[in-house]
């Protein structure tokens, strides 16, 4: 099920195990450099363990084995010389619930320059930092009060604070699981805004169970069950003339 | 006495059985619900029964050997009795024990005298006392037994009498503490009136072997074992617990497999346990000695074998395990979702701890380490077996230093008069490490709690 020769990430024959349970089964997937794709599926259909394979993430649980190649440019991302710190820079994740770290918000989005050590000084962090904020869409309400703690914003903008995160060390990709299941209808739709302004720019992958969300923001669509990976093509295709039954029956309502 | 008891636990337990059979019997043959099961009726009916009885006994028993002696008193052979003092109580206690058949013979005629009249008072009010509270336990019972009927509620009572009950247990834990106050407090109060507050607490010169009894504060100035309490137990002791107990921490909650952490933490929870004595021999027959040699060895010529170092460096050890397990509750405490937004970011896992977990955790970790400081300023046995007796204010580790606690210990050890400024003065010491222990644990309390609040 490759899409074209220009796949940013390509996996092939992925198996993940959690001890001896396995929670996906043989998927093959490539994702475009300048597309949306969105992994869509019932819960524990095993759509978020997909995709924290593209960023090892699943290595910080000690009981997950990752089987098969995952290919981010051609290069194996599982291979033993590859740098998991270099790695995570290029593709960058957001996470479920909002997770600014207990910083300033300033802080928030300094973090990750600082550790790739991306700014010489102080006014070129300052700058990535500006730049960041600007392009999650935040810098208008928080220019004023970047050093007020990160935590004290509002949902919708500690989840905006997160992309500037993720996209001030400047990623190739960026993973969302979920990112708008703990917002409100208002902010969700400030996400998926974001999302629209961030496609081209970044390779976005994002997990929802939202399918009106994923037909709103997504160019391709994967749809998951049961640890394997059902039809995968472009959006428009999987919502009004999927191939498969179960595509069909889950994207109706029948189960999920 | 013991007759007594069964015979009053008989008494429950037929009530029990009646009741109990009494309320089978109004439930056979009727669809009703009842709120109750016979067995709380049974249960009803034997706490009225043994409760009152019991209650009784229990004040009478304070009560009564003074109603006994006041008997004796009216007896024409205790106008001979000297007047109330010393002498007088010993002839009483001796005529006592000779009623009771403890001891065979007397130094004093009169105490043989009185002896009758003292075993003819005590088997009647032992009398009066047992039927009172027969009578109670039979009232109690009888009064409990006309109310099983089927709609009374016996189960909402019985859940009274349990609620009483453990309020009672956990009262106990508090009137204590304010007993030990109260006291602390009217000894120290007896201190303060012989010796200026002022020069207890501002005074640097500490001696009470020599004491002038026309200016007894001159030479009680407590300055030097607070200095030493502290240094010891808040510089010293800390500079070996923070940075292992952390480190340790970290390594438990973040690195550490978990066979590893399986068994690693219980053996750090066993040293917390070790009774505070072993440290202390170990303080101070290896660790002491040990200082002492490597200060000769690079030149220190006033080392000690009695010095603040040793003593802080096993009492830091001693903490260890406390600062560890606090510390590892307030990582464990940071939400799973900071660690991973941080490794996201590519940081390694140090990068992690340093930047974003153990700032997170600091309000934790501060608190746990308050409560460590309290823990290590109370902390006696170490200094009582290794520190210095003589108090001196310095900031040199390997000379000798004392600790409030173990000047309290030398204080109270030895002969003394209880009402002597050196004997008060020991309370005074409690009070003040009271108080401030008292507020250390309450500045660390409210920090560890604001922090549990802000992830929850």
């Amino acid at each position: 099920m490759t899409i074209s020769n220009q796949a940013k990430i390509a996996a092939h024959h992925v198996n993940v195990w959690y001890g001896t349970k396995k929670a996906i089964d043989d998927v093959s997937l490539d994702f475009g450099s300048d597309q949306v794709t969105s992994l869509i599926g019932p819960s524990g259909c095993g759509k978020s363990t997909f995709l924290r394979t593209l960023n090892r993430m699943n290595d910080t649980i000690p009981s997950a084995r990752v089987e098969g190649d995952i290919t981010l440019d051609g290069e194996d991302i599982y291979a033993a010389h590859m740098d998991v710190v270099q790695l995570r820079a290029r593709v960058g994740m957001v996470f479920q619930k909002p997770n600014p770290f207990p910083k300033s918000i300033f802080e928030n989005v300094a973090y990750g320059p600082r550790i790739h050590g991306l700014a010489a000084n102080k006014p070129q962090l300052a700058e990535i930092v500006e730049k960041s904020l600007r392009r999650a869409g935040l810098w208008d309400e928080v220019k004023d009060r970047l050093t007020e703690s990160g935590t004290a914003l509002s949902g919708g903008q500690q989840q905006r604070l997160c992309i500037a995160r993720a996209i001030a060390v400047d990623p190739e990709v960026i993973l969302m699981d979920e990112p708008c299941s703990a917002l409100d209808p208002i902010a969700t739709a400030k996400i998926e805004e974001l999302i629209h302004e961030l496609k081209g720019r970044y390779a976005i992958v994002i997990v929802t169970h939202n399918m009106q969300q994923a037909a709103r923001v997504s160019q391709r669509t994967a749809f998951f069950h049961l640890g394997t990976l059902i039809e995968y093509g472009a959006t428009s295709d999987i919502f009004t003339n999927p191939r498969q039954e179960r595509t069909k029956d889950y994207i109706t309502g029948r189960y999920g | 006495m013991l007759a007594l008891f069964l015979v009053i636990a008989g008494l429950g337990l037929i009530g029990w059985l009646t009741a109990r059979m009494r309320a089978v019997g109004f439930r056979r043959g009727s669809t009703a619900r009842f709120s109750s099961l016979p067995s709380h009726f049974g249960g009803y009916v034997a706490l009225w029964t043994m409760l009152p009885a019991a209650l009784f006994l229990t004040i009478w028993a304070s009560t009564a050997p003074a109603l006994v002696t006041d008997r004796v008193l009216r007896d024409p052979a205790a106008a001979q009795l000297p007047p109330p003092g010393f002498d007088r109580a010993a002839i009483l206690s001796e005529a006592r024990s000779l009623a009771a058949g403890n001891s065979f013979g007397a130094f004093n005629p009169l105490s043989q005298k009185l002896a009758p009249a003292y075993a003819a008072a005590q088997s009647r009010f032992d009398w009066i006392g047992s039927a009172a509270a027969l009578l109670l336990a039979f009232a109690g019972g009888a009064f409990a037994y006309t109310r099983v009927r089927p709609d009374f509620r016996a189960r909402s009572k019985i859940e009274h009498v349990v609620m009483a009950g453990l309020l009672g247990a956990s009262l106990i834990a508090i009137l204590t503490t304010m007993g030990i106050v109260a006291s602390l407090l009217f000894e120290s109060w007896r201190f303060f009136s012989i010796v200026p507050i002022g020069d207890f607490l501002l005074g640097t010169h500490w001696s009470p072997q020599v004491i002038d009894s026309a200016d007894p504060g001159k030479t009680l100035g407590a300055v030097p074992l607070f200095w030493g309490t502290f240094f010891i137990g808040a510089v010293i002791a800390m500079l070996v617990a923070i940075p292992f107990g952390l480190m340790s921490a970290v390594y438990l909650t973040q690195y550490a497999a978990p066979s590893a952490r399986r068994w690693m933490k219980p053996i750090l929870e066993v040293l917390a346990g070790v009774p505070t004595v072993v440290y202390g021999y170990f303080a101070a027959l290896t660790v002491a000695p040990a200082v002492r040699d490597f200060a000769v060895s690079i030149g220190i010529t006033y080392a000690s074998s009695e010095s603040a170092l040793a003593a802080g460096l096993v009492m830091g050890v001693m903490i260890i395990p406390f600062v560890s397990s606090m510390a590892d509750d307030s990582l464990a405490a940071v939400p799973a979702a900071m660690r991973d937004g941080s490794l996201a970011m590519g940081a390694t896992a140090s990068e992690t701890i340093r930047r974003v977990l153990l700032p997170a955790a600091l309000p934790g970790v501060v608190g746990g380490v308050l409560l460590a400081v309290s823990r290590a300023i109370g902390e006696t046995m170490i200094v009582v077996m290794a520190a210095s007796g003589v108090a001196t204010l310095t900031l040199n580790p390997f000379a000798s230093a004392t600790t409030v606690t173990k000047q309290i210990v030398d204080l109270l050890t030895g002969e003394a008069e209880f009402d002597s400024p050196k004997t008060l003065a020991a309370f005074a010491l409690g009070l003040t490490l009271f108080i401030i222990t008292l507020l250390l644990n309450i500045v660390a309390l409210t920090v560890v709690k604001r922090y549990r609040e802000a992830y929850e």
